[in-house]
């Protein structure tokens, strides 16, 4: 009964020439290994890899690829798979190459701020480095403490300090990476200005893995802001939150997060951590200031003002650091703690001007009964960026159905308001269908134009982002279930 | 193919699809997990294990050597339910697909059965237990150990059995249901009723810490009922595929204790605490058992969370020597039980007390009951990174609230040369008390 399910494509020749290529220790193909490496942290997405590689070096990741051009199989790279749009899940006949055995911190330059870092070093790993030493690296994802350096460029990752600091790419100064003709580019460096040529370093960040793969880092980091105040607002109306978030941008004040939370998620997250969270409230918002001394207070006494006249019915500050630690991880948890109420949680990115903000939360809680789904609405609120998520099961076709027709109408509605789906978690497999009402056809045009001169078989995570038609009339289908498909 | 008939079992075991669809695979245990930082390899990760155990259950994989090889080298440490945001119940499932894996291709298999009829016979049977630790004693006295550790003897034999000896626990000098009367009433007033669980463990290899248990908690007012008629909670059993007779020992317990008259079952063992309290659980399905068990659950309490509620009524000395103390938490208080502020709210009110956090105290030391004997090798290198982590700290004495942590962290320090003593807290208590 297995057999059919056991079905590989890749011919044995190649895969022994991978073998020998890595070495039997860095080499899998067995069912069990090709079957953890089908997801990532994507719902309802899966596909089999044949193999499954942990490459020692550049050298070995270079043989790899020119070995996918002669024999046209495709190569997925992986970090730690947390990816939320599909990024690092496999394709039809690929094999994976996964990089969190490269973990090294390779070089921490005081002088410059600046580190150097292997792609598989983790995030939240690399914070606490750089802090025991008065350094800060700003980009903090709600995955951080799993997720990847190398995963983090590749989509360009975001998180809750976006609103002061901006996102990764602010902070790559340099990249190494090998190209899918087996090529070692290296392109930026310690130089805080550098124009010569094209700006090659930015057009890779967000690249998702289908231009390269990233073998080094050089980061920015700066320093440690000296005070740090955490604040959090409940509040009895949904709208009054938005109002506030609206209100505190408008008085031109950055704080350096400002996350918005409903009452769902609010229960969810409460349910996990028990740290006193108000299930009553229809939302919260935790904000943070920070920077030096005075400044930090004042800033944060016009916060409260502002939330104040928002009809906050509580305003609550963090007294220790460790108090403050736990609010945001909390919120750091929220994607998944709202698994406890369905299973199956179908994110959105939407981004909207700070200004429309809360007619997108309006929206988003019309869409929910509209369309008789469950939502529960989070995100990076100072930025405009929300993460309606639908708490669905797969195994009940229906409701997956309506959770996507609430997405396009929450899809719609943002456009109108003039924003984007896809805030941070990148284009990958989930949000392709719609680059071109966002890039706009000259724009996925040229996009594809350059894959198809960087990358010309086609080999380096293909079908990410946007589909490359094949020149003829398609591939003949391998398997029964693409007949099926098509 | 004899594994379809397994896949079936898996599915019957757990109760239904709900508790394998929990998992959302987003990936934030991986950072908890011992294994998968060892390997660095999807297989050996919470996510990973959990989407095998789905695959299996459903009938798309086959049960492998490599399956039950991960189900194995799994700590059951249970980090990954912590770290879990979903609250996927991760113990259960494991600990399900080990049951199946027991039964199945694996059956054959000599170690497992010789598991299974020592866990049955020795530790389950508080007689042969005696005997056998009667006999360790003899060993241990008669300086025959010595002897055999000193020449190398065993080496020679195989140098993972020499290894592995060293584990052995000392045996004490009398056993904890002959040392303690079934009814032990407070010097004073009778404030509370308790009963208490004296664990197979416990009873032969660390009665005094036994003995510590009751003193301190006659000393703020407990009359304790500790009946004879109570038997070896089953966990070792139940972690390790042979639930049906870890059910038995629970339903045993169950009428032993209440018979009597108590408020709250105090257990000094980690381990024995966690799967006490999860008798609810496992027995839910059972028609005579299911309410019997949600009763004698609810009313099961660590030592150390019962005393953290009656710290005012501890009195206690102040510590005359200023030795630096760190905490390691044993992962059935801190995992499964969700325990780790109320030890360290106890200990740091002691008088006199110098306290200091362990890095990565909530981290498996590779005890994980019977691991650290099955896996020696594996359990070897969570220990090595436990023991760089306490002499880091600088403390003299490392307290910790499981019997199988004690021991572990013992052989670690004799092992990596740290010189530190491991107590129970319990232990350290009693000899403060006024
Ligand atoms: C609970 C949760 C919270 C999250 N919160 C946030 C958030 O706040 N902000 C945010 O932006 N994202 C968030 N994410 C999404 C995700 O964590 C990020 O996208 C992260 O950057 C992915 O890193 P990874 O190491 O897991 O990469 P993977 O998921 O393995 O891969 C992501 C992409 O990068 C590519 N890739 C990986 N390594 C390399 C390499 N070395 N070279 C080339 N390409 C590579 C892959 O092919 C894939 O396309 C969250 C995810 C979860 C599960
Ligand atoms: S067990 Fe929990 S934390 Fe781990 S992948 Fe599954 S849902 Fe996420
Ligand atoms: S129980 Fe421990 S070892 Fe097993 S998967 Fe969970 S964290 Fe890893």
């Amino acid at each position: 009964m297995f057999e059919k399910k056991n079905f590989t494509i890749m011919n044995s020749n190649t895969k022994s020439k991978l073998k020998s290529l890595v070495g039997d220790t860095n080499y899998f193909d067995s069912y069990e290994d090709r079957l953890v490496y089908s997801y990532d942290g994507t719902p309802t997405l899966h596909q089999m890899p044949e193999a499954v590689l942990f490459p020692q070096d550049e050298e070995q990741i270079s043989q790899i690829l020119k070995l996918a051009n002669e024999e046209k199989f495709a190569v997925v790279p992986r970090g730690a798979g947390t990816g939320l749009s599909g990024g690092s899940v496999p394709v039809e006949n690929s094999v994976v190459i996964v990089l969190t055995k490269w973990n090294k911190i390779l070089e921490v330059d005081e002088k410059n701020l600046t580190v150097l870092v292997q792609p598989g070093v983790i995030t939240g790993i690399l914070q606490k480095e750089v802090e025991k030493i008065g350094l800060f690296y700003p980009p903090d994802p709600g995955s951080l403490n799993v997720c990847t350096i190398g995963g983090n460029v590749a989509n360009n990752a975001g998180g809750l300090r976006g609103l002061k600091y901006g996102v990764t790419k602010n902070y790559v100064l340099g990249v190494e990476m090998v190209l899918p003709n087996g090529d070692l580019l290296k392109t930026g460096g310690k130089n805080m200005k550098d124009v010569a040529g094209y700006n090659l370093r930015d057009f890779i960040v967000g690249s998702e893995g289908t231009l390269g793969i990233i073998t080094k880092v050089l980061l920015k980091i700066i320093p440690k802001p000296a005070k740090v105040i955490t604040l959090l607002a409940y509040f009895d109306k949904l709208t009054d939150s938005a109002q506030a978030v609206s209100d505190i941008i408008a008085a031109h004040i950055t704080p350096s997060m400002m996350e918005f939370l409903d009452n769902t998620t609010i229960n969810c997250i409460e349910d996990y951590v028990k740290i006193g969270l108000p299930r009553n409230s229809e939302a919260i918002l935790l904000i943070e200031v920070d920077g030096k001394g005075s400044a930090v207070d004042e800033d944060s006494e016009i916060i409260k003002t502002i939330l104040q006249k928002n009809k906050a019915s509580l305003i609550r500050t963090a007294t220790t650091e460790s108090e403050s630690l736990q609010l945001k991880t909390a919120r750091r948890t929220a994607f998944s703690a709202l698994a406890r109420k369905k299973p199956t949680t179908i994110l959105e990115d939407a981004t909207v001007p700070r200004s429309e903000l809360p007619i997108m939360i309006e929206k988003i809680t019309q869409s929910a009964k509209q369309f008789d789904v469950m939502i529960g609405n989070f995100g990076h609120a100072g930025d405009g960026n929300l993460h309606p998520t639908a708490l669905t099961d797969e195994r009940d076709k229906k409701e997956i159905e309506k959770a996507h027709r609430a997405f396009d109408f929450i899809f719609n509605e943002a456009i109108k308001l003039g924003g984007t789906i896809t805030g941070e978690h990148g284009t990958g497999l989930s949000k392709k269908h719609f680059l071109e009402k966002l890039a706009g056809i000259p724009g996925v045009e040229m996009m594809k134009k350059i894959k198809s001169v960087i990358d010309e078989n086609n080999i380096l995570n293909p079908g990410k982002i946007f589909t490359i038609s094949p020149r003829c009339e398609g591939s003949l289908p391998i398997r029964r279930e693409q007949i099926k498909d098509l | 193919m004899k594994s379809v008939n397994s896949h079936q079992e898996l599915l019957k075991i757990l109760p239904h699809d709900d508790i394998l669809q929990q998992c959302m695979h987003c990936g934030l245990c991986l950072a908890t997990c011992p294994t998968y930082d060892l390997t660095k390899m999807e297989r050996s990760s919470p996510r990973g294990r959990i989407y095998m155990i789905k695959s299996v259950a459903r009938g798309e994989m086959e049960l492998s050597e490599t399956f039950a090889e991960e189900m194995n080298f799994c700590l059951d440490c249970q980090a990954c339910e912590t770290a879990c945001p979903a609250g996927v119940k991760y113990g259960r499932m494991v600990e399900t697909a080990r049951v199946v894996v027991d039964e199945s291709i694996h059956r054959q298999k000599y170690s497992v059965k010789l598991k299974r009829f020592l866990l049955r016979n020795i530790v389950a049977s508080r007689k042969a237990l005696k005997f056998v630790s009667g006999l360790l004693k003899l060993y241990q006295k008669s300086g025959l150990q010595n002897l055999l550790r000193k020449t190398c003897l065993l080496k020679l034999v195989s140098k993972k059995l020499y290894e592995i000896e060293k584990l052995t626990p000392v045996i004490s000098d009398r056993f904890s249901d002959s040392n303690i009367n079934e009814i032990e009433n407070p010097d004073g007033k009778s404030k509370y009723k308790t009963a208490f669980h004296f664990g197979c463990l416990m009873n032969t290899m660390f009665a005094d810490i036994n003995q510590d248990t009751i003193d301190v908690l006659k000393s703020v007012g407990c009359r304790i009922i500790t009946p004879k008629d109570q038997v070896c909670c089953g966990s070792l059993m139940g972690h390790n595929g042979d639930m049906e007779f870890a059910l038995k020992l629970a339903r045993k317990n169950i009428d032993a204790f209440l018979k009597h008259d108590y408020d709250f079952l105090i257990s000094n063992s980690a381990g024995c605490g966690a799967f006490m309290k999860d008798y609810a659980h496992l027995l839910e399905d059972d028609p005579i058992y299911a309410e019997k068990a949600k009763i004698f659950s609810s009313k099961v309490k660590d030592v150390m969370e019962f005393l953290a509620e009656h710290k005012p009524e501890l009195e206690l000395e102040p510590k005359p020597e200023p030795e630096l103390i760190t905490y390691h938490d044993a992962c059935h208080l801190a995992h499964a039980q969700k325990i780790t502020s109320q030890p360290r709210d106890v200990i740091k009110s002691i008088p006199g007390i110098k306290y200091t956090e362990l890095d990565e105290a909530t981290w498996c030391c590779g005890s994980a009951g019977i691991y650290n004997v099955v896996r020696y090798d594996d359990a070897l290198k969570q220990l090595e990174r436990k023991m760089k982590n306490i002499e880091k700290t600088g403390a003299k004495i490392v307290l910790t609230g499981n019997p199988g942590c004690m021991g572990q962290i013992k052989f670690g320090a004799e092992k990596f040369d740290v010189n530190v003593e491991v107590l129970h807290p319990v232990t350290l208590i009693k000899k403060l008390l006024s």
